[in-house]
């Protein structure tokens, strides 16, 4: 009996050592982790529940028969980050550099389906050379049912992708289809195809750094969500974020115990918004001064920065934030920024996450790169995102809502439950000056006239009173007041039902 | 006594004398430009007139403007600050022909002690110690040697046309005074073309020691003793203390004499300050008068029990001193510490924009200016308030920090505590600057010059060490706040029951440098957090998640600290220090070593952004090479246009920014090969 359970143990520390001691050293000489020391470090200490310790794979081409290490390079399981169920698989690159075969790929879809049939998130730490060139269409089959899963799983459980290491060609697939990206800097890469090909094919010289580093996917193609300092921060941030999700598309937003004054006035709002409208300022201190001890988790921080994104809570609970920045290009509307906001507010939606959107918008870029661009498809995917969210939506105009952004960013219009605005807002077509160009041509000769009659077109419509008294806002409040009526607005939402009509899907402008 | 005065001034010594003028049951009128539309003593005053665009000598010194003022409000009296119009004889004209009266000296005694030659020829026809030297003309080194004999060695030789140390030498004997005189001529005539030469006493060892006096229109002066002004960076005050620890009762009374002396001399009525030099065998010489408020008189308020600003209305009102020399006993200890808008870490660059926080130490309640205090106090003049904004065109001065204390030991320790809890964000600011002056040995010692800045920081400001034992009370502070927060977040809901996460009574510290292995055991009041090699500290605190600030008792004693979340652990401010500080289960620390130790970017060849701004203009093409100090780019800030210059010669290399382009502070602008 005892040789039998001592059998098990042996077995166990033959798995546990992956690919064996050289090949751990070398992933700790470039600053990785091992697949079961990050998994150590996202889960609860002892947490960790492994599947598959012993599966291997069945090649039998190019001498593999004689190399069968048990995990075949995936260790997959479940634990919890605070006490909160999710699923994670890591890729072991000291196992045939990670590479995913067609039982790799098999462990990876059994905890994706049990993800999505208990409810749980599901976190994929990526680390491989790709393709199991040995097992040649198996390998291929194996992507494509995990592209599958990943499908099939979105909006349903959350899906969280770190990208620790390598991965390119297909793999990326995987990773593109989940609800974030994290890259670790200076030892994650991800690309379709590698600085070779590009060489072969364009004669373009580029480093995998730069084509497909940290920065580049953080900064220049938004396909990362955030890139963090190295493996143990990244796992700290991912813990952080998942506080901030729910579990499943059926589950609350988590709530936690807060400590912070639900009424906390914060009278230096008040002088937030500078007198001259074209002088920027800082969304983001208007968004730590109302969240909950001024905790914000940004998404996309580094790119399409004239929209900010990110998670906060109120009262202990989560809740979405969209919030044009005045910093950046006057905080406008443009292609980068629509579909970063976009993307945002269709998460928050699938997973019943509230949404709080500041606005100060003066519209929508001008010129032909954006139209070239196709600003107006992507512009209505903001448009789309917002009008189909049926999660509570409450809207703060600071100050500039002009044109069409207006109507888009969370407008009474669309469905928004409440929309206060402060009465340094300006709703209004456009500027008084643009405006009053166009409503006066024939008087632009004399600069008086065109003066008194921007004057007469500001008074008239650089306040939020018109559209209050029209009912488009709900309310003018103060300021200093904002955190407690988004607060108790949010509060007075907790049992909201609202449905859209039914629909095979809907068909948002991609 | 009056019913309504004008304050023709701003910032903090308008909010000062507002307070004391609503104490005596006085109507108060604040006078402010555009830029100050908003600020605080207009907020503070009973009524409040425009006077004008922001630049000073459009609004707050054109004295038909604040003439103006007065005559719309009504007010019977003009206080006028420090500064801008307070030493400016015209003004108390003006004030006089209107039949106002001025809140300061007479226009006389302005006037005297306002010309540096007349005030020192008057100083000395009243038996005031000035500094000796010799101002004709001198023929040949001969004379430079006897004349430097009569006034007894070290001398300085300058030339009369001197600036920038050009010219200029310190002779210790005969042969120095000889070379000196000679080599000081050359430079002179071949710098200045004006070989004229002067010869005074060289102080060794200056220090800044000035009196406080208080005198009234009835023939009555008194000094209020000293204040010692000597930590100074280029010549603008940073910390004041009353008493000075250098001078003994008879250099005082002496000092306090003669300055009575002066002030009898010029006629002398309301509050004035004679500064001295004194040198390190207590020799002290005249250097001027101030007739006006100081911005350093609260210390004097706080060892006196005087309100300085009460005497000089009362003065002006035309009433006898309540006290006589004799009831003018030092109390205590004060220290002032001067805030400013200036980022220590780039040079004392004036910094300005919005105070997105503003949070002073909690005042003193019981205090006020005239209060005697027996329990320490803290005091904070201020002129700012969160959410309020720092213009560029006033002194970068925001709040002047006072602690009052039995002993300067207990007062420096006040202050340390207090400049821990006072939370200044969005601007750059000097406070880890001044949290480094209060910990520095020489200045506890009270060995200081006016050289002390420049002696001790001579590469500038780079933030400060903490010595191990402080370090380890911070680690177990940060310990037992970060075991708090991660217990909260234990607590979240849609966790798995019966198989929550457990935290840990083991963790390590990891702080400059250095691990510190530590386990804490908690209770209801705090935790005892013991160190795995040796020692623990008892942590009580009632610091919540998320707080920007914990006052904490570690082993009964206070530690304030700045408190922000990084991954895994907190940034923390303390005692001038800025330190990540990294809290981690023993198993996490084990992994976390295995991390790479990234080098910070070189940026010695990268042009970075020194403000929020943006873009105007780059100058300069890739490939091009630049001299030192050719301009770069462009950068528009607060409205106003910054040109940036090459700080070396180099061939830039990249340009990352194109006009137009907002940046951040830090931001690469352009890098050089």
């Amino acid at each position: 009996m005892k040789d039998i359970l001592q059998e098990l143990e042996d077995r166990r520390d033959i798995a546990r050592q992956g690919g064996g001691q050289k090949r751990i050293d070398a992933q700790h000489s470039k600053g990785k982790l091992t697949a079961r020391e990050r998994i150590e470090l996202l889960l609860d200490e002892g947490s960790f529940e492994e599947f598959d310790m012993f599966v291997a794979h069945r090649c039998t081409d190019f001498g593999m028969q004689d190399s069968r290490p048990p995990g075949d390079g995936v260790v997959t399981g479940w634990g919890t980050i605070n006490g909160r169920m999710v699923y994670v698989f890591s890729q072991d690159f000291t196992v045939f550099g990670g590479s995913l075969s067609e039982t790799h790929a098999q462990k990876i879809c059994k905890i994706m389906d049990m993800a999505m049939q208990n409810g749980a998130p599901v976190i994929g730490l990526n680390d491989s050379g790709g393709a199991r060139i040995q097992e040649g269409v198996a390998s291929l089959a194996g992507y494509a049912e995990v592209f599958q899963k990943n499908i099939m799983a979105s909006g349903v459980v959350p899906q969280i992708s770190v990208i620790m290491g390598p991965c390119a060609g297909g793999a990326v697939y995987s990773p593109a289809m989940t609800d974030f990206i994290f890259m670790v800097k200076d030892s994650s890469y991800m690309f379709v195809t590698g600085p070779d090909v590009v060489k072969t094919v364009t004669n373009e010289v580029v480093t995998a750094e730069e084509l497909g580093g940290a920065s580049t996917h953080t900064k220049k193609s938004s396909v990362a969500d955030a890139a963090f300092e190295n493996d143990v921060e990244a796992l700290t941030e991912v813990r952080r974020l998942v506080d901030f999700l729910p579990l499943n598309n059926r589950a609350k937003p988590p709530v936690r115990p807060f400590f912070d004054d639900v009424s906390r006035l914060e009278d230096s709002l008040d002088t937030l918004v500078p007198e001259n409208p074209n002088t920027p300022y800082d969304m983001k201190e208007l968004i730590q001064k109302v969240a909950d001890e001024g905790d914000f988790y940004e998404i996309q921080e580094d790119y399409a920065k004239n929209i900010i994104t990110g998670f906060v809570r109120l009262e202990g609970s989560t809740v979405g934030v969209v919030a044009n920045q005045p910093m950046i290009l006057a905080g406008c509307l443009d292609i980068d920024s629509s579909r970063k906001a976009a993307r945002f507010v269709r998460f928050c939606d699938a997973f019943e996450i509230p949404i709080l959107t500041f606005v100060d918008v003066p519209g929508f870029l001008p010129g032909t790169s954006q139209e070239y661009g196709g600003v107006i498809k992507h512009g209505a995917k903001l448009l789309f995102a917002y009008g189909e969210a049926t999660v509570p939506k409450v809207t703060v105009i600071t100050r500039k809502a002009y044109g069409g952004a207006y109507d888009v960013m969370a407008s009474k219009h669309l469905r928004g439950d409440f929309n206060y605005a402060w009465p340094t807002a300006e709703i209004a077509v456009m500027g008084a000056k643009g405006a009053t160009e166009i409503l006066y041509r024939s008087e632009l000769g004399d600069p008086e006239k065109i003066a008194q009659r921007t004057k007469d077109y500001e008074d008239r419509f650089a306040n939020p009173f018109v559209a209050a008294e029209k009912g488009f806002i709900d309310e003018v409040i103060m300021p200093h007041s904002t955190r407690r009526r988004v607060c108790r607005a949010f509060a007075s939402l907790r049992n909201k039902q609202l449905s859209n009509p039914w629909k095979k899907h809907d068909n948002i402008p991609l | 006594m009056f019913k309504k005065i004008l304050i023709a001034n701003r910032g903090e010594i308008a909010c000062r004398v507002i307070k004391t003028a609503r104490k005596m049951g006085i109507a108060t009128v604040a006078v402010y430009s555009d830029a100050d539309k908003n600020a605080l003593h207009v907020q503070m005053a009973d009524e409040a007139v425009h006077i004008g665009p922001p630049p000073a000598n459009q609004s707050y010194i054109v004295i038909d403007k604040i003439m103006e003022a007065i005559k719309a409000t009504g007010a019977e009296a003009v206080h006028p600050g420090y500064g801008f119009l307070s030493e400016n004889p015209k003004f108390a004209e003006a004030l006089d022909a209107a039949g106002v009266a001025f809140i300061g000296p007479p226009k006389k005694a302005i006037e005297a002690m306002g010309d540096k030659i007349t005030s020192k020829k008057i100083a000395q026809e009243a038996n005031v110690s000035t500094v000796p030297g010799y101002m004709g003309l001198i023929e040949d080194a001969d004379e430079a040697v006897k004349i430097s004999q009569e006034i007894g060695y070290p001398v300085m030789i300058k030339a009369s046309a001197g600036g920038g140390g050009k010219g200029m030498r310190i002779a210790w004997n005969d042969e120095e005074a000889r070379e000196g005189f000679q080599s000081s001529k050359n430079e002179a005539a071949s710098s200045f073309g004006d070989d004229r030469i002067f010869i005074e006493k060289f102080v060794t060892q200056p220090r800044h020691i000035e009196i406080q006096v208080l005198a009234d229109t009835h023939g009555n002066a008194v000094f209020l003793h000293e204040r010692e002004c000597s930590i100074q960076r280029r010549n603008q005050k940073v910390v004041e203390e009353a008493p000075s620890p250098f001078l003994d009762e008879a250099t005082r009374k002496a000092m306090g004499e003669q300055s009575v002396a002066l002030a009898k001399a010029v006629g002398y009525a309301s509050a004035g300050t004679v500064e001295f030099i004194v040198d390190g065998d207590k020799n002290f010489y005249f250097l001027e008068m101030n007739t006006r408020l100081q911005v350093e008189h609260p210390v004097t308020e706080l060892i006196t029990g005087v309100d300085l600003v009460e005497q000089m209305i009362r003065v002006a009102a035309g009433e006898t001193l309540p006290f006589q020399q004799s009831d003018l006993k030092i109390n205590g200890w004060a220290i002032e510490n001067r805030l400013y808008a200036e980022d220590p870490y780039r040079g004392f660059l004036p910094s300005i924009g919005r105070l997105t926080r503003y949070r002073p130490p909690a005042e003193t309640e019981s205090y006020l200016p005239g209060v005697t205090p027996s329990e320490p106090v803290v005091r904070n003049d201020t002129g700012v308030y969160e959410g309020g904004e720092i213009s560029m065109y006033y002194d970068p001065m925001i709040a002047k920090l006072c602690t009052w204390a039995p002993t300067r030991g207990e007062a420096i320790e006040e202050m340390r505590v207090a400049l821990d809890s006072f939370e200044v964000e969005g601007i750059g600011h000097n406070l880890p600057f001044l949290s480094a002056v209060m910990d520095h040995p020489r200045f506890v010692s009270g060995e200081i010059t006016t050289a002390f800045i420049e002696e001790e920081y001579p590469e500038g400001f780079n933030g400060v060490e903490l010595p191990e034992a402080l370090l380890r009370r911070v680690a177990a502070s940060a310990a037992a706040m970060y075991r708090v927060a991660e217990i909260r977040r234990t607590r979240v809901s849609g966790r798995m029951d019966n198989h929550e996460r457990h935290v840990g009574a083991d963790w390590v510290v990891v702080a400059q440098g250095q691990e510190f292995p530590v386990s804490i055991s908690a209770d209801k009041e705090g935790a005892t957090v013991s160190f795995a090699d040796s020692g623990h500290f008892r942590v009580e605190s009632d610091w919540t998640p998320g707080d920007p600030l914990a006052t904490l008792s570690v082993d009964g004693d206070p530690l304030v600290l700045k408190v922000a979340k990084v991954p895994n652990g907190f940034r923390i401010r303390v005692r001038g220090a800025d330190l990540k500080v990294y809290v981690r289960s023993p198993r996490q620390a084990e992994l976390a070593r295995l991390m790479p130790e990234k080098q910070a970017a070189d940026t010695s060849k990268m042009l970075l952004c020194p403000m929020p701004g943006m873009v105007v203009k780059i100058d300069v093409e890739e490939g091009q090479e630049v001299q030192e100090g050719q301009a770069l780019c462009t950068v528009e800030a607060m409205k106003m246009e910054n040109i940036l210059r090459a700080e070396r010669k180099g061939v830039v290399s990249k340009i990352n920014a194109a006009p137009g382009d907002s940046l951040a502070v830090d931001e690469v602008i352009m890098e050089f090969e």
